[in-house]
Formats: structure tokens, C-alpha cells, sequence
């Protein structure tokens, strides 16, 4: 596509340099081991591929949250939307989850969303875990700003972390935004927030080496279970 | 009392349903245990519906009369039978006594339950409204608190670990992952709930000392059987299943007013029942499916219904003697752990399984070999109404 780089130079925002993720790994109640890490642009089509056939699920507000995130990550990768970061979840290689999040500003986080492709592991708890992590411990934040947009978000997080209510629109459009803060996080933290480092060096080659993402059918199975139930 | 036989068994897949409603899943379990013993639709003398909460959870009633509607089954005489998750039970045991009595010949038995309509948490009051209004529901029990305190006195009483409810755990989910009736499909390893630290994540507490992997899974579902006379079954397709004995017994609604609640008189008095009714003694059973609503509740009742002597169900479980492949195999179906526990179905679900187990149906990976008797305890409230079923290999 043709860019006008003057043009470009305007709607292009700017960015704020953000560290870097240091990539974790989890082990899962089935005894997997799963890799989570942060992804660049450069990766952002290929999770494209994955998240795409998702917005059309309705079960538990699949087709919103991927439709958003579809969106956040494409924005994201025309340089469209700032300060955004995504961390993936990945077992052997393969896509299981993304959490993806932002810096409002230098204090305030604002947390966009979790999506899992693999169910009944609490993996979009690890991942949601990670993602707060990043805010407070790495990007040094005061508190994060977060809504969940099905029930399962909201009882995994609101009711979880135990999140204050605010008064706060949040940028999704939708209700009024609930707080982590750095002190709730670290009250939470030995409960919900989990993860080996350094990742040893054979399962961070394979995570790195390729984004596998699995066909339709078999995400349509994991999402909508085995039979359709 | 004439000999009654299973003639006909039929399940849905558990889980969640969310395409089907409480009706949907009715019609098809009956329509599958109808066409499992080849009858139409024509025939059925009665039908009995056992469901603990569709007044509560669906706001639906007398769902036996809208499901003989809905299978173009009438007039055939139709009750509903709501006996907290016993109702299975009793609803086979209303059915059997039906057929036994020479009143009905042949009787449809269907239980079901739509449990995830609703939030987990009003799924877990509405579990709760079966305890004592007034001596524990008001007080904020649920039924997953009630089994922690139980499994802690268990524990103190019998040395039952927390290792030995792991072992129940993976040892159901692995073999509900054979199951493609189960709910629950994924498998879980000790590392991966125990031995890790990320473990307080992937199984975090419920209620001390029950983890996430202690408890089983809130389900939609449905099962039937067909029930009839023996001398009637042999014209049947599929080689009859004799329900040889059935026992119910009570205890107190109040766990508090057992003089020892790590008792659980009414199961070992419902088994003892069924045993004597079926001259038969628990080493003549070959495969149980016992309910694990909680894992505690498999090695309890293990021990209850007289497989094992009192504080012995937790070795035995150590030494492999309940898991498929060894002495008395307990939930291969993988019991109310994995398959699931829509609390209407289990009754009947469980009986479903043992049959299928004694007509030699299954896969070779769940089929317990030469099993020819079988039982079952189906136990509501916290104990408090308990059903047992021996059932054995009938001729064809």
C-alpha cells in the first residue's frame, strides 16, 4: 500500500520506548509447558491468522473480544494505536492465548484484552497474570485500568484480584473501568501470579522459531468443546 | 415382585449445552435409549423424569408431562421426581417398582439437568438450597464447604491425604478423556496440580483442603434406560441388564446432628440393601461408579459400601486396586469428576454406564473385562438420601 511519509509522520502517533518483556514459562495442569513471551510487528500478521476465524463465535463473547482484538493488533501493526504491547502464550510452537495492553501514559496502564484459543487450563489466567506483571513490575506503572467484556472476564478478574470499581470511562467504550493498583497487584501476586525465567534456552528456540497456528476446525473445538458443547 | 431388567440405555454428551434446552436434552436420551432397545413410540406404559432444579434454574415445571408431549408418548402415565441429586436414583427405583408390581411392562426413565443457564455461583446456591434452611443454608454453606470440613474430619479420622485426592482426581480425569460422554476432556498430571509451583494457579483452593481438582464440574446433560420384566426382555435387541437389588436410606438433613459425620450411614445402609436383595456380597461386584461429586466422596463411600474396610478405600486406592485394570474398578466412566453432574441425570447416568459396561460395549481402552455385576451409589444431599443399584449380566 502507498504511504505519503509526510502524511504518515502526522497520523502516525508517537511512541514512548517501552523494556521489553522477559519471555516466562508456565507449567499447565495437564503438565504442558508454556511459553509466554512478547511478540514485535513484525509477528502481528501471522497472529492475524489465528485470531481472524475467532470472530465468529459467539460462545462466551468470543466474536467481540476477537473482533476487538483483531482490530487492536492491526492498529497496532500500521502504527494506528501507541504504546501497545501483546504478549502470546504458546505450548510447542503453538498459539494458545494473547494478552494485549497499553501505556496510557507513564503512571496509567490500560488493559485491552485476553484471548484464549486452548480451554480449561486457566491459561487466560497466566496470561492475564502476565499481563499485569508487565504493567507494574517491568514498565514500572502505579495501577492498570481494565473492564471485562463477558462474565468470565469478570470473574476471573474484577472478582479474582479482588479490582476497585472506578468511576474511570475506559477506552473500550464500554462500562466504567475497575483499578488494579501496584499495591493490590503485589497484595495478589503470590496467589494468582506464577512463571519460571530464564526460559530454558530449548523451549524459548522453538516458541521463537515459529508462531504455529492451528486450523479453524481444531480452534473452533477448543473454543466450542470436542461436540459442539 | 417379578425380576425387572434394563432393556434399554441412552446418554447425551455432558457438558455445556447451550444450544439445547432442558427439553431438548430429555428428548434426546429418551430417544436414544427408545431406539436402543428398539422400541418407537409406542409402548411406553410410563415415563419418569427425574430433575432437581428446573423451577429454579429454568423456570420450567412439570417437565415430565411437557416431555411425553414432546415424544408423542401419550397417554402414557408421567410423573416428575425431585430428590436432590439422588433423583436419578429415584426415579429408577419408582420406575422399577412400577414394572416389579406388574402395573406397567415397559417404563422410560429419564434424568436431566440445565445447570449452566445460570452463573456459577447461583449454580452453587441453588446446589446449596438443599442443606438445613435453617441450621447451615443461612449460616452461607455450600455444598463444596460442607465437603471440606467433611474431608478434613476424614482426614484426621482416617489419615486420608492430600495426596490421595489427587489421586482420585487424575485418575478420573484420565479416564473421562476416553469418555466422549464426559465433560470434562483434559487430563492432569501430579506436576502439573501438585508438584509445581504454578500449581496455586492451575489448582487453586476452593474450600480447605478441596482444590479446583477436588470438585466436580457444574454440567448440562441427560441419560434414560427402558426398563421392563425379565420374562419380557429377551424379545429386546440387546442382551438384558437385571437390576437384582436396589437400597435407599436417610440420615439426618444437618451434618452437625451425626453423631459422627464421617459416617455415612445411609450409603452403607442403601448398599447393604441392594447386596442382601441381590444375594450378592461387595467381592462379587467386577466395576462401581460411585459419586465423586468430591474426590473425598470416592474413597469414602469405597469404604462405606464395603469394598474396603473403614480407613482402608485410601490404600487401596494407593495400590491401584479402584483404577481401571485393577481389583474393583470405581468410576471408569470417569465419575461425576469427569463426566460432569447435571444432579437430575447422575442417577440414572451411572446406571447407564454400568450397563453399557456389563453388556461388554465399550472400547477396550474403558471395558472392564468380563464384568457380569455391577454397582451403583447415587448419593443426595450431604448423605442424607442415598440410592444403590446392583445390577447383573441378564441372558439373551
Amino acid at each position: 500500500m502507498p504511504i505519503d511519509l509526510e502524511l504518515e509522520s502526522v497520523l502516525r502517533p508517537p511512541e514512548v520506548p517501552m523494556v521489553p518483556y522477559p519471555p516466562k514459562v508456565v507449567t499447565l495442569a495437564n503438565g504442558k509447558q508454556m511459553v509466554v513471551r512478547e511478540i514485535t510487528r513484525e509477528d502481528v500478521p501471522r497472529v492475524l491468522e489465528a485470531v481472524r476465524p475467532i470472530t465468529t463465535y459467539e460462545r462466551d463473547y468470543y466474536d467481540i473480544v476477537a473482533s476487538r482484538v483483531y482490530a487492536e493488533l492491526l492498529g497496532w501493526y500500521r502504527w494506528r494505536i501507541v504504546n501497545e504491547f501483546v504478549l502470546i502464550a504458546q505450548i510447542d510452537g503453538m498459539l494458545v492465548g494473547l494478552v494485549n495492553s497499553r501505556m496510557l501514559n507513564a503512571k496509567t496502564g490500560m488493559s485491552l484484552h485476553t484471548l484464549t484459543t486452548d480451554r480449561g487450563l486457566r491459561i487466560g489466567s497466566h496470561m492475564f497474570a502476565a499481563k499485569m506483571e508487565h504493567h507494574i513490575e517491568y514498565l514500572k506503572q502505579e495501577e492498570v485500568l481494565i473492564v471485562a467484556e463477558s462474565p468470565i472476564g469478570f470473574r476471573r478478574w474484577m472478582i479474582e484480584y479482588g479490582l476497585e470499581p472506578t468511576n474511570i470511562p475506559h477506552e473500550l467504550g464500554g462500562a466504567l473501568s475497575f483499578r488494579l493498583s501496584k499495591e493490590l497487584y503485589f497484595a495478589t501476586k503470590d496467589r494468582l501470579v506464577v512463571g519460571d525465567r530464564p526460559v530454558p534456552k530449548e523451549l524459548l528456540d522453538k516458541a521463537m522459531e515459529d508462531i504455529i497456528v492451528v486450523d479453524e476446525k481444531t480452534v473452533a473445538q477448543k473454543i466450542c468443546g470436542v461436540k459442539g458443547r | 415382585m417379578r425380576p425387572v431388567a434394563i432393556v434399554g440405555a441412552g446418554m447425551i454428551p455432558f457438558g455445556r449445552r447451550d444450544d439445547d434446552n432442558l427439553m431438548d436434552m430429555l428428548a434426546y436420551a429418551s430417544l436414544n435409549a427408545l431406539d436402543d432397545a428398539g422400541l418407537g413410540d409406542k409402548g411406553v406404559n410410563a415415563v419418569y423424569v427425574a430433575n432437581m432444579g428446573a423451577g429454579m434454574l429454568n423456570h420450567q415445571m412439570s417437565v415430565a408431562s411437557a416431555l411425553v408431549d414432546r415424544l408423542s408418548l401419550q397417554p402414557a402415565a408421567a410423573e416428575s421426581i425431585e430428590n436432590g441429586p439422588a433423583s436419578g436414583g429415584s426415579a429408577i427405583k419408582n420406575g422399577l417398582l412400577a414394572v416389579a408390581s406388574g402395573y406397567y411392562d415397559l417404563v422410560l426413565v429419564v434424568g436431566g439437568e440445565k445447570m449452566r443457564d445460570v452463573s456459577g455461583w447461583r449454580a452453587t446456591d441453588f446446589v446449596a438450597s438443599m442443606t438445613h434452611p435453617t441450621a447451615e443454608y443461612i449460616y452461607g454453606i455450600t455444598l463444596p464447604g460442607m465437603a471440606g470440613m467433611f474431608t478434613r474430619l476424614y482426614m484426621q479420622k482416617y489419615g486420608v491425604t492430600r495426596e490421595h485426592l489427587v489421586q482420585v482426581a487424575i485418575k478420573n480425569q484420565e479416564m473421562g478423556a476416553l469418555n466422549p460422554y464426559a465433560h470434562v476432556e483434559s487430563r492432569i498430571t501430579h506436576e502439573g496440580i501438585v508438584d509445581s509451583w504454578h500449581s496455586r494457579v492451575n489448582n487453586p483452593p476452593v474450600a480447605d483442603p478441596l482444590r479446583l481438582y477436588d470438585v466436580c464440574p457444574v454440567s448440562d446433560g441427560a441419560a434414560a434406560v427402558i426398563l421392563a420384566p425379565l420374562d419380557l426382555a429377551k424379545q429386546f435387541k440387546k442382551t438384558p441388564i437385571v437390576i437384582a437389588g436396589f437400597g435407599q436410606a436417610t440420615d439426618t438433613h444437618s451434618l452437625q446432628e451425626r453423631e459422627d459425620p464421617t459416617d455415612l450411614k445411609a450409603v452403607t445402609l442403601a448398599a447393604q440393601q441392594a447386596f442382601e436383595m441381590a444375594k450378592m456380597k461387595p467381592s462379587d461386584i467386577h466395576v462401581a461408579e460411585l459419586h465423586d461429586a468430591f474426590t473425598i466422596l470416592e474413597i469414602a463411600e469405597s469404604e462405606h459400601v464395603g469394598f474396603f474396610k473403614k480407613g482402608e478405600g485410601a490404600k487401596a486406592l494407593e495400590q491401584g486396586k479402584t483404577k481401571f485394570g485393577g481389583q474393583i474398578p470405581i468410576n471408569v466412566s470417569g465419575g461425576l469428576k469427569a463426566r460432569g453432574h447435571p444432579v437430575g441425570a447422575t442417577g440414572v447416568a451411572q446406571v447407564v454406564d454400568i450397563v453399557w459396561q456389563l453388556r461388554h460395549e465399550l472400547p477396550k481402552d474403558r471395558q472392564v473385562q468380563n464384568a457380569v455385576n455391577g454397582l451403583t451409589v447415587n448419593f443426595g444431599g450431604f448423605g442424607n438420601n442415598v440410592l444403590s443399584f446392583v445390577l447383573r449380566r441378564g441372558e439373551k
